[in-house]
């Protein structure tokens, strides 16, 4: 294992050039560095000119995603001495407009969050005299899985599906409107469906599987989108056959 | 509220067409496309094949294996080249051709079936 | 951004990167992927070979006859090779899929994935083993 390796790390200077190139740095490779480490070595002693996301450097924020070697990681969970002797190929994550170097523009996604309705939908407020909503472990179970996405984007850059077509609504936002839908506090299933039943809501999936493969907290945004495949089309059986009072 | 889109009733057709070709086909195409032309087995005479394929549960079962297949096959097919090969601008003739060609084979399996029985 | 827009200082061009019509080469995960859906075309072909066999049976002992000894021949038997290999191949793929799609509650407690997938493939040898019996009984 040497003391060093090299980073190629993509570069896009918009106001210099119209495609990316590549710069090559060599940072140091202690056992404990992640590729964010190497990032930052760069940015504190070689090229201040370096633009890149990044904040919790523990795996929480979500904000660190890129592509390393091809393959949509976190870049602070990504450790450099897996890819001694090296280089390693750092590049901005896929299936997103490059904005300047590492770094993208997730609009989209934020959009389609909020389309999703992210929040709990009640039918009617509880009071707060009438006290805490109780759960128990196995309405918890229901929907925790799908709780711990941190928004990373990792599952859309590696998703082909959402690169060949973006309007697809995407793994992490279906994932979430299942975390809500599951939950046994939220009432809003209903107004989550029009959103998700549309062509390009789950319709668009496909089931390649990438998704779940790449997501850092193993939300699984794959099975969520095939679960709700089912319940969606038994919904529009009834709403076809049965217009009104299904 | 939902929707107007084909998309749910086809994908269950597709799920339900997976998973009936995946739990009869291996053996019978094992047998009829391996087994017997390799001489591993003695194929079953006519008179078993007349017997077997007259039998009415056995003409809805195969049926609906073919309807079921046909439909899976259109649905993945159709999605493949407007993702694979990302033919998008030839959507509707591709689904067209698909979903037709699915229907078609229905047909004739209906009319096969029905004469063997 | 839409393509009408004015590129300004602070607002420069974003580099949005073409799918190559290969993108399914790039990565194992994604080859693997397009051959289970190629699997669906032998799976239709498995449709007219079965039509073409019942039709057969339907013509007599010597279409019947005629139709087993073309079923040997070398381009048909190749084919039938492979589709079964596609074949046996979409059956995995789809069962592996089934413990993430299907949840099944019995009473408040999850069946656990691994039993999901279990039960599928006890289904497709006790069928499979029906079929077989089925064809063998009478020779």
């Amino acid at each position: 294992m040497g003391e060093r390796i090299r980073l190629q790390v993509a570069r896009y200077r918009p106001e210099q050039e119209s495609e990316a190139t590549f710069d090559e740095y060599e940072v140091p490779c202690p056992k404990d560095w992640v590729v964010l480490d190497g990032l930052n070595h760069i940015k504190d002693r070689i090229d201040g000119t370096l633009a890149y996301r990044w904040s919790c450097r523990m795996g929480i924020c979500g904000s660190c995603g890129m592509t390393v070697n091809g393959e949509p990681k976190l870049t602070c969970a990504t450790f450099l001495a897996d890819y001694a002797p090296g280089p390693v190929r750092v590049e901005p994550l896929r299936n997103f407009p490059v904005i300047r170097d590492l770094v993208v523009d997730i609009g989209d996604f934020m959009r389609k969050l909020v389309k999703i309705k992210p929040w709990i939908v009640r039918q009617a407020e509880k009071p707060l005299a009438d006290g805490e909503y109780l759960q128990t472990p196995q309405e918890l179970e229901e929907f925790k899985q799908y709780s711990m996405c941190i928004n990373c984007m990792l599952c859309y850059a590696a998703c082909p599906i959402y690169g060949l077509d973006p309007k697809f609504l995407g793994p992490a936002a279906i994932a979430l409107a299942q975390r809500y839908n599951l939950d046994n506090r939220d009432d809003g299933a209903g107004a989550r469906m029009a959103t998700l039943s549309e062509h390009e809501g789950i319709w668009g999936c496909t089931f390649v599987g990438e998704c779940t493969q790449v997501c850092p907290k193993h939300v699984d945004p794959a099975g969520a989108i095939q679960r709700y495949k089912l319940s969606a089309a038994v919904e529009s059986m009834k709403s076809f056959f049965l217009p009104r009072g299904a | 509220m939902i929707n107007r889109h084909p998309e749910p009733i086809l994908w269950m057709l597709f799920s339900a067409g997976g998973v009936v070709s995946a739990m009869l086909m291996p053996a019978l195409l094992l047998l009829f496309g391996v087994a017997y032309p390799l001489g591993w087995l003695a194929p079953p005479s006519h008179e078993t094949m007349v017997a077997v394929l007259g039998n009415p549960l056995t003409g809805l079962v195969l049926f609906g294996l073919c309807v079921l297949s046909l439909f899976h096959f259109a649905h993945r097919f159709r999605h493949t080249l407007y993702d694979g090969l990302q033919i998008k601008h030839l959507n509707e003739v591709i689904a067209l051709v698909s979903y037709g060609s699915a229907i078609v084979g229905s047909v004739i399996a209906a009319y096969l079936l029905w004469q063997v029985s | 951004m839409s393509e009408g827009h004015v590129y300004t200082a602070y607002h420069p061009r974003w580099l949005r990167q073409r799918i190559s019509t290969y993108w399914w080469l790039e990565k194992p995960a994604y080859l693997a992927f397009i051959l289970r859906e190629a699997s669906c075309v032998f799976v239709a072909w498995f449709v007219v070979y079965l039509l073409l066999l019942v039709d057969a049976v339907s013509g007599g002992a010597a279409a019947y006859a005629q139709f087993l000894a073309w079923s040997a021949d070398a381009p048909i038997l190749l084919l039938n090779v492979v589709s079964f290999l596609f074949v046996v191949f979409h059956a995995v793929t789809f069962f592996d899929a089934a413990p993430q799609a299907m949840v099944v509650h019995v009473g408040q407690t999850r069946v656990p994935g691994h039993l999901v997938l279990a039960g599928h493939y006890a289904a497709w040898a006790a069928v499979s083993v029906f079929v077989a019996w089925l064809l063998a009984s009478g020779q």
